[in-house]
């Protein structure tokens, strides 16, 4: 993939990024976020990581996005009012936004690898999908089933939750 | 005091819905197959093929003025029947018979019958009210123009497309 | 450099082919076919007039055509209706909303072989890994669609239509998703050309009867492999997958808003649903929109249990793709694949037809209750057998 597309993706990215959050509508930042996490999706397939690209899509702008637009939907949240902003917050602001700059230059001065060239990891015919299978289920095998486990309760949970709301 | 109906017990193909389901797509299919097939035959296709041989002797089509086995119309221009038009689609000027006219006696005649074919909702009420037996609701239903002014039947109109009606009460004949 | 500009132009080719010629046109002969099987099936004849109007250049009468030209009457009419625009809507969601319904379905098809191939090219326009997620992930942004609009529309109905799309489709996105797991645990790949591929040799996946079955042992012309071949265990794998088909080709009907699932556009509760707002060609995208999700949901299903684009008692490759045979046969695939796909889109229809709309809370038991716990069931009873199976 040309360096352009990446620039172009990133640029998508980050622009929506921001716009979920100057967005003063929350259907308007819910879909900004969308297209944050499309254009998110198109980086990792630029990484020739179409699963992880897939499942960004399937399970974030697809599953997770559609749950929070119908929440908005349902509770019909307007417009955040336009405040005055307040001196100690908007400097609180600025302060977390220069340290973040600062935390990110550091690391990123300080990592050598951004030179250095990497074998790509999918190749053979079973793709990315067979080496995500394989880690997962062969080194990472018993943390996996401790999250299913764990995954299982919870929605277990919720399940006795609801039921007991409805008597 | 409500009254509870009871929910009938299912067995299992019921629940299953499938059985019914299919039972269902075969019905459908059926009718589907023999329509395709031409073996039933529910729809008349219009303008190729028609009803008007199979219309009852009763059927109301477009309003018309007829004229008897004299050749007198037998409108008498009383106004019966614009007065009883429900929708007002029916305009008449009368006229007076001059004296020398051999049905004097009528008076009157229409010099103007107009019918507004727009307006007509072929209920039959002039047809009905009419003591002269002049107007009658023929068979006629494509009644079509592609102006406004097309769709007023005027006199020679309705008179052509009543034509001649014999065997009518003719009551103007016998009293000199 | 060359190669790349090659690429990009043979990719190309094929989209504007896919999509342009084959398609969109379906899509609209779809309506066609479902005004006139759904006038049959109520003894009616549906849409058959309008064909060639020879009377407008003077003639005495016109070529009916069996109403063929229908679709372009009705194209014709949908674009030069006024585009009213109500008051009340959010006018940019409200406008980018039939976009947002008629796109996913169009992407979906991106990854579908509707061919072996053509002087040597493969009939797919990407032949990734993925596959048959890539279907699931943009299928899954065509709720966007129906939401926005709903949402935009910023009346009651509309509104009720896109909850209850929103809520409908994530629930059976699990069950679609779920259901296909068996295919991909026998066939060892997520790639479509390469499970089409798989069921030329072992046979299609809703009945593999002839071939080889789906075996899993390697085929070969020794005597013994071949009596192992016939053994029981060769259609062993064929229930689970009979019960995925089940499942899937219903989950599917509820992923498209067909009948008996309709519930965002209900007409007789919720007016129109989610496009009671709009008007004219904007009207029209939804329109073609469900038509397309129904051709590619149809155009999965074909591909995943129906062998794709593969004619049974055909080679599916000659030797030289480059021959006049060659070329005919990769035609020949081409249109086997869309004639399945036709057939099951007779069946959409026939369904719709057939069947009355279920309730709110019938169609989330249905999905919740059976239909997730059967897919689980089956992908537990593949994960059972197929260790015996691959010895």
């Amino acid at each position: 993939m040309s360096p352009l597309l990446f620039w172009i993706f990133a640029a998508i990215m980050l622009v929506f990024g921001g716009m979920v959050v100057i967005h003063r509508n929350p259907v308007a930042s819910a879909l900004s976020l969308v297209v944050s996490f499309l254009a998110l999706a198109a980086l990792f397939v630029s990484l020739d990581a179409y699963f992880i690209g897939v499942i960004q899509i399937l399970v974030y702008a697809g599953a997770v996005m559609v749950l929070f637009l119908f929440i908005i939907m349902l509770l019909d949240l307007k417009a955040e009012l336009r405040r005055r902003p307040n001196l100690p917050a908007v400097c609180g602001g600025f302060v977390v936004i220069f340290l973040f700059i600062v935390a990110i230059a550091e690391v990123s001065f300080r990592f050598q690898g951004g030179d250095a060239s990497f074998q790509p990891i999918a190749q053979g015919p079973q793709g990315d999908i067979w080496h995500v299978g394989m880690i997962l289920f062969q080194r990472y095998n018993i943390a996996l089933q401790v999250v299913g486990t764990l995954i299982l309760v919870a929605s277990i949970g919720v399940v006795v939750l609801s039921k007991r709301e409805l008597k | 005091m409500p009254y509870i109906v009871a929910r009938p017990k299912l067995n299992f193909s019921e629940k299953a819905y499938l059985p019914a389901i299919f039972s269902g797509l075969g019905i459908t299919l059926r009718h589907f197959l023999d329509i395709l097939s031409g073996k039933k035959k529910v729809t008349m296709q219009y303008p190729e093929e028609k009803w008007d041989a199979k219309l009852p002797a009763h059927y109301r089509g477009a309003p018309t003025l007829v004229t008897d086995e004299y050749g007198r119309e037998r409108c008498v221009a009383c106004q019966l029947c614009e007065f009883i038009c429900p929708p007002r689609a029916i305009t008449i000027h009368p006229g007076e018979i001059p004296l020398e006219n051999r049905w004097r006696k009528v008076e009157k005649f229409p010099q103007e019958f107009e019918i507004d074919m727009i307006r007509c909702i072929y209920c039959g009420l002039c047809e009905e009210v009419c003591p002269e037996q002049a107007i009658f609701l023929r068979k006629d239903y494509a009644i079509t123009g592609l102006t406004r002014k097309e769709m007023v039947h005027d006199k020679k109109k309705l008179y052509e497309m009543g034509g001649v009606m014999t065997g009518l009460v003719n009551k103007w004949n016998d009293k000199k | 450099m060359m190669h790349l500009l090659l690429f990009a132009l043979i990719s190309l080719i094929k989209t504007i082919g896919l999509i342009f010629v084959i398609i969109l046109p379906m899509v609209s002969y779809t309506v066609y076919a479902e005004r006139r099987v759904s006038a049959m099936i109520q003894d009616r004849l549906g849409p058959n007039r309008v064909g060639i109007p020879l009377t407008l250049f003077g003639f005495q009468k016109d070529i009916p055509f069996f109403g063929l030209v229908q679709p372009i009457a009705d194209a014709v009419k949908l674009l030069l209706k006024e585009d009213f625009t109500p008051n009340h809507v959010n006018k940019f969601y409200y406008c980018l909303a039939p976009a947002c319904a008629m796109a996913p379905s169009m992407m979906a098809l991106a990854v579908i072989p509707f061919g072996s191939q053509l002087w040597g090219e493969p009939m797919v326009v990407a032949n990734v890994n993925i596959g048959v997620l890539w279907v699931f992930a943009v299928s899954s942004l065509g709720v966007y669609g129906i939401v926005l609009a709903g949402w935009s529309s910023n009346s009651k109905y509309p509104f009720l239509g896109g909850i209850r799309s929103s809520s409908q489709m994530i629930s059976y996105e699990l069950s679609l998703a779920l259901s296909v797991i068996p295919i991909f645990m026998i066939c060892g790949t997520l790639n479509l050309p390469e499970i089409v591929r798989y069921q030329t040799v072992h046979g299609w996946l809703i009945s593999p009867i002839w071939l080889n079955g789906i075996s899993l042992f390697p085929p070969s012309i020794n005597g013994q492999e071949i009596m192992r071949s016939f053994d029981f265990l060769k259609f062993l794998l064929w229930i689970p997958l009979f019960i995925s088909f089940i499942v899937f080709t219903i989950s599917m009907f509820a992923e498209t808003n067909r009948l008996p699932f309709d519930l965002p556009e209900a007409e007789t509760e919720l007016v129109g649903g989610y496009h009671t707002e709009y008007s004219s060609m904007k009207f029209a995208l939804f329109f073609l929109g469900e038509y397309a999700a129904m051709i590619v949901g149809s155009a999965v299903i074909v591909t995943l249990f129906f062998g794709g684009w593969h004619v049974p008692f055909l080679p599916t490759t000659l030797v030289d793709p480059y021959t006049f045979w060659g070329v005919i046969l990769g035609l020949i695939h081409i249109a086997a694949f869309f004639f399945k796909v036709a057939l099951l889109l007779f069946f959409f229809i026939w369904v719709r037809w057939t069947l009355p709309r279920f309730r709110y809370d019938q169609l989330m038991r249905l999905g919740w209750y059976f239909f997730i716990e059967i897919a689980l069931v089956n992908v537990f009873i593949v994960a059972v057998i197929l260790p015996f199976m691959r010895r």
